[in-house]
């Protein structure tokens, strides 16, 4: 309990001292927004055990450590090249990175492209475009349901800010790095804002990385904003060390005929807590939520997902799959909410776990809470193990065991991994889970960003002739 | 059989709250409020010995201690624990040999409840213990099962004549501050059942008892204890029904099982507590902890619920199955109308080995109810091989009322497997088309598809029951169509 009341002095006190340093960037609204969000923090303090949507994850050990926080980006040091040196194979992507919490670029901070989209440092953007960022700012979030939100609105200084015109199609993807690389340990809070107009579309990758072996807390939120037939495909990875814990809240706001198809695949991590919130705002939007965890040591994933259906004939579709070794422990609570009159609603939602041995541990809570009558909403959820005859079949076929296991676990992943549309990126993501599934996966050799090395397809090197 | 569905239908056009009748009958009730001095009087009442007297005060202690829970999907209006009378017994002469003896006037509410002890000893060979505000009166069939060494009595009686026996089983399926209500309970229950099979008897009737909560103010607060020992079989029912009134009653009950190495205990509920009127004033609130042990191997608990009345529902009957290969289910038909709020289901944690855990959950909302599925799936690290199918389905009946689902599913253990699957729907179109235009009307066509939506569940029942309630399934629902 002490210890818990350090970190939160510790903002206090940083908060008070620094006003200067945070508010540097601010519009006057957003200033007023951080003081109202601050003292939301102190009322509800870091989330606890005692909450019921924090009941299987324990902050109390990612509170004790003692973390260090920078109001300002570092100077000089930044290794551009190291940053951008890679990218996935045949696959054109326009990157944008945060370095230690700080958006790194070569140039301009915001780029205003030709066809008007505009991308670059969230910081930067309130300076630049206060009117388009108050719009949307702080609108989709929720600051008042736990105090992480509300210390991040308090705290962010900067993020990526992405906004995209009516009728735009970005032709290339965009990936998002998120790269922690310090001597210490680092308490960051990133703010991302992401605009889309009407009938635009973008894909956008974000991965969380690290690259050494600190301890460090992330707390990001990530508002976006979806206008009338935008598209969004949204690819989160997160590969992180084992002292990392990361705090990722998403919320998405839909409007008429949206489409968004969002992917949480953890594959390493200490703590990782993905708040997943979408509202279909809008008739005739869909929202596909997936996820994936690959989990073992003493690894910790929860993924909370909450789909608001606000208005009639909508649809959404929500798949989590998770195998679990070691300690590890995964937690899974999804919430499907379909509000009076939102008729013809088609919800559906499963959550499927793999446990490979007794010290690994799943909570799975597929909620759903409904108040229209016309709906279709389902939901499943399922623990077991890998199935032992299919095990049998393909031992008796002269398979050893181990591969044999790596197969089956290959083949569960796979139906989240053959949601992805994106050609090059399935094939990427497909080589993480495999290596990933065979222990190869180093944190030192990290996520999309090696890949550039990468000269072909990672594959099992198993003869499946004898299949 | 087509003949009974007509009358059950037409029933349902007709019919509110049909057992919403009052019966006068001198009741020695103490005064309202709740302190160790109303603890010390019941207990002095009942001429309980010191145990039992230690057990009420150490549960309200604990009590005192805790808070209402509030983490159920409903909203129960504030409760003065304080206002209400803690115990109300008929006035009562001494003990009675023969149906003959009981107040005439009793027997008519039992007549009108259509459970005429009489009758039921006559025809159906069912034994019944009715608790009639908290004092049970009359237990037909002891000789019977007398033979078989079989104990079936009120709470009281059991504490009089077998106290060992309650003192080994009593609190140790439900401890005293299990929770909340189950400590309010522990510290003031008046009267409730008490079943003893022992080894290797097959009790050879179905043991039942009725509740009725009569009088004005009071709450009911019974508790019964089943125990079967080593290879026995008993199958119980439960009635419930209560009087028409303006004011909400409490309810706060308890049910302890315990079954020991391959017995088995069937246990059935039918819930018919007075739901309150149209604009969701009165009806009972109805708080119940109920439990079961399975504490020996292969040993079976098997609840089956009809929930169909009161106010606001709060119950989770669950089953403990901590001897090796021993089995738990739970079915239940849960319906909601008009301003009813249910949060209801079951628990099961498995700790034995090779457990295995089933659960049916139905539930139907019309009006502007709301209806809960709130279930717990456990499986402890010990528990290899266990397996647990839980599937739960929810029917809207109209879009003012709401259907939720919070399952829970903690598990430990890499051999054993867990199977969630839940659907909400309305009643399809298809097949109301297909009745209406086979001539059958709107209301009679939804009473059909409710009737066939919940069979799974009613054909767990046993016969008598199973008609009840399916007549109560479609009272309930009356008027909800439109």
């Amino acid at each position: 309990m002490i210890t818990e009341a350090t970190l939160k002095n510790k903002v206090t006190d940083l908060y008070k001292e620094n006003k200067d340093r945070i508010f540097s960037n601010d519009p006057p609204e957003i200033r007023k927004l951080r003081e109202d969000a601050f003292n939301r923090f102190l009322q509800l303090d870091f989330p606890t055990t005692r909450l019921e949507s924090w009941k299987n994850t324990d902050l109390r050990k990612v509170l004790e450590k003692d973390y260090s926080i920078m109001f300002e980006p570092e100077n000089g040091n930044v290794d551009l090249d190291r940053i951008f040196r890679c990218e996935v194979p045949d696959f054109d992507t326009h990157i944008i990175s945060m370095y230690n919490g700080w958006y790194a670029y070569r140039d301009k901070p915001l780029i205003k492209l030709q066809n008007g989209t505009i991308i670059g440092s969230f910081g930067q953007a309130m300076k630049e475009y206060p009117d388009l960022v108050k719009k949307h700012y702080n609108q989709i979030a929720k600051t008042d349901i736990n105090g992480l939100n509300a210390l991040n609105t308090a705290y962010a200084q900067d993020g990526i800010f992405i906004y995209v015109p009516d009728g735009v199609e970005t032709y290339k993807t965009i990936q998002m790095v998120n790269i922690l690389d310090r001597d210490d340990n680092l308490f960051v809070q990133n703010r991302n804002l992401v605009i889309l107009g009407k009938n635009s579309k973008m894909t956008l990758v974000h991965c969380d990385d690290s690259h050494n072996q600190h301890a460090s807390f992330t707390n990001t939120i990530t508002e976006v904003f979806m206008d009338e037939g935008a598209d969004l495909k949204y690819y989160k990875l997160q590969n992180l060390n084992n002292d990392t814990s990361l705090v990722n809240s998403a919320f998405f706001h839909q409007e008429k005929d949206s489409n968004l198809a969002t992917f949480a695949i953890s594959l390493n991590g200490g703590l990782i807590r993905n708040d997943i919130h979408a509202r279909l705002n809008g008739e005739g939007s869909h929202a596909d939520v997936m996820g994936l965890y690959l989990l073992d040591k003493d690894q910790h994933v929860d993924n909370q997902v909450h789909v608001t259906h606000a208005v009639p004939n909508c649809t959404s579709n929500e798949l989590f799959k998770g195998i679990l070794d070691d300690h590890s422990s995964g937690v899974f609570n999804g919430h499907i909410l379909v509000e009076k009159d939102a008729q013809h609603t088609n919800a559906f939602q499963t959550n499927r776990n793999i446990l490979l041995n007794d010290k690994a541990m799943v909570h799975s809570k597929p909620f759903l809470e409904i108040y229209a009558d016309d709906v279709k909403c389902s939901h499943g959820a399922t623990v077991g193990q890998i199935d032992n005859e299919a095990l049998f079949y393909i031992k008796s076929r002269g398979i050893s065991e181990y591969n044999a296991k790596l197969l089956l676990m290959y083949a569960f992943a796979a139906e989240v991994i053959n949601e992805i549309s994106i050609q090059p990126l399935k094939d990427r993501i497909d080589d993480l889970v495999k290596k990933r599934l065979r222990g190869e996966l180093a944190v030192c050799d990290q996520c999309v960003l090696h890949c550039k090395n990468q000269e072909q397809a990672y594959e099992f090197k198993i003869d499946m002739s004898k299949i | 059989m087509a003949n009974t569905k007509n009358n059950i239908l037409e029933e349902v056009t007709q019919s509110e709250y049909k057992y919403g009748f009052f019966t006068d009958i001198e009741m020695d009730t103490a005064p309202k409020g709740l302190n160790e001095d109303i603890i010390r009087f019941i207990s002095a009442k009942k001429k309980e010995p010191e145990f039992m007297l230690n057990f009420r005060l150490k549960a309200f202690e604990r009590w005192k201690k805790m808070t209402e829970p509030d983490w159920a999907h409903l909203n129960i209006p504030p409760i003065d624990y304080q206002e209400i009378i803690y115990y109300a017994a008929p006035k009562k002469k001494p003990k009675l040999d023969s149906l003959d003896d009981v107040d005439p006037e009793l027997l008519e509410t039992f007549d009108k409840l259509g459970i005429s002890l009489d009758e039921q000893k006559r025809l159906t060979g069912v034994a019944v213990d009715a608790v009639f505000d908290s004092v049970s009166v009359k237990t037909t069939f002891q000789d019977t099962l007398k033979k078989h060494g079989i104990i079936f009595c009120s709470f009281s009686e059991a504490v009089q004549n077998h106290p060992d026996l309650v003192k080994k089983y009593m609190g140790s399926v439900v401890p005293a501050g299990d929770n909340y209500f189950a400590a309010l309970n522990s510290a003031v229950f008046t009267d409730g059942s008490f079943c003893f099979i022992p080894a290797g008897v097959r009790c050879p009737v179905e043991l039942s008892t009725y509740f009725r909560i009569n009088s004005a103010g009071t709450g009911q607060f019974e508790r019964t204890l089943i125990v079967a020992e080593e290879g026995a079989y008993v199958s119980y029912l439960e009635g419930c029904t209560a009087p028409q009134r303006d004011e909400n009653q409490l309810h706060a009950a308890v049910v302890e099982i315990v079954a020991l190495k391959d017995a088995e205990v069937k246990y059935s509920t039918v819930q018919n507590w007075y739901p309150g009127d149209k604009n969701g004033k009165g009806g009972v609130y109805n708080f119940v902890t109920k439990r079961g042990m399975c504490k020996g191997s292969h040993s079976k608990i098997s609840w089956t619920q009809v929930e169909t009345g009161s106010a606001i529902t709060w119950k989770y009957p669950s089953c403990v199955l901590l001897g090796d290969n021993s089995i738990g289910e739970f079915y239940s038909v849960a319906v909601t109308n008009n301003r009813q709020q249910a949060d209801t289901g079951s628990k099961m944690t498995h700790i034995g080995k090779n457990t295995k855990s089933t659960i049916i959950s139905k539930g139907i909302s019309a009006g502007f109810s709301n209806n809960s599925y709130r279930g717990l799936v456990k499986i402890s690290k010990m528990a290899e091989n266990s397996r647990n199918f839980s599937q739960c389905d929810s029917l809207l009946l109209g879009d003012k009322c709401g259907a939720h689902t919070f399952p829970y599913i903690d598990t430990q253990n890499s051999s054993s497997i867990v199977e969630h699957e839940a659907t909400t729907s309305k009643i399809s179109d298809d097949q109301l088309f297909y009745c209406l235009q086979r001539g059958i009307d709107t209301e009679k066509a939804i009473g059909l598809i409710v009737n066939g939506y919940a069979k799974e569940v009613l054909k767990q029942l046993p016969m008598e029951f199973a008609v009840e309630a399916q007549k109560l399934l479609a009272i309930s629902l009356e008027g909800s169509v439109g």
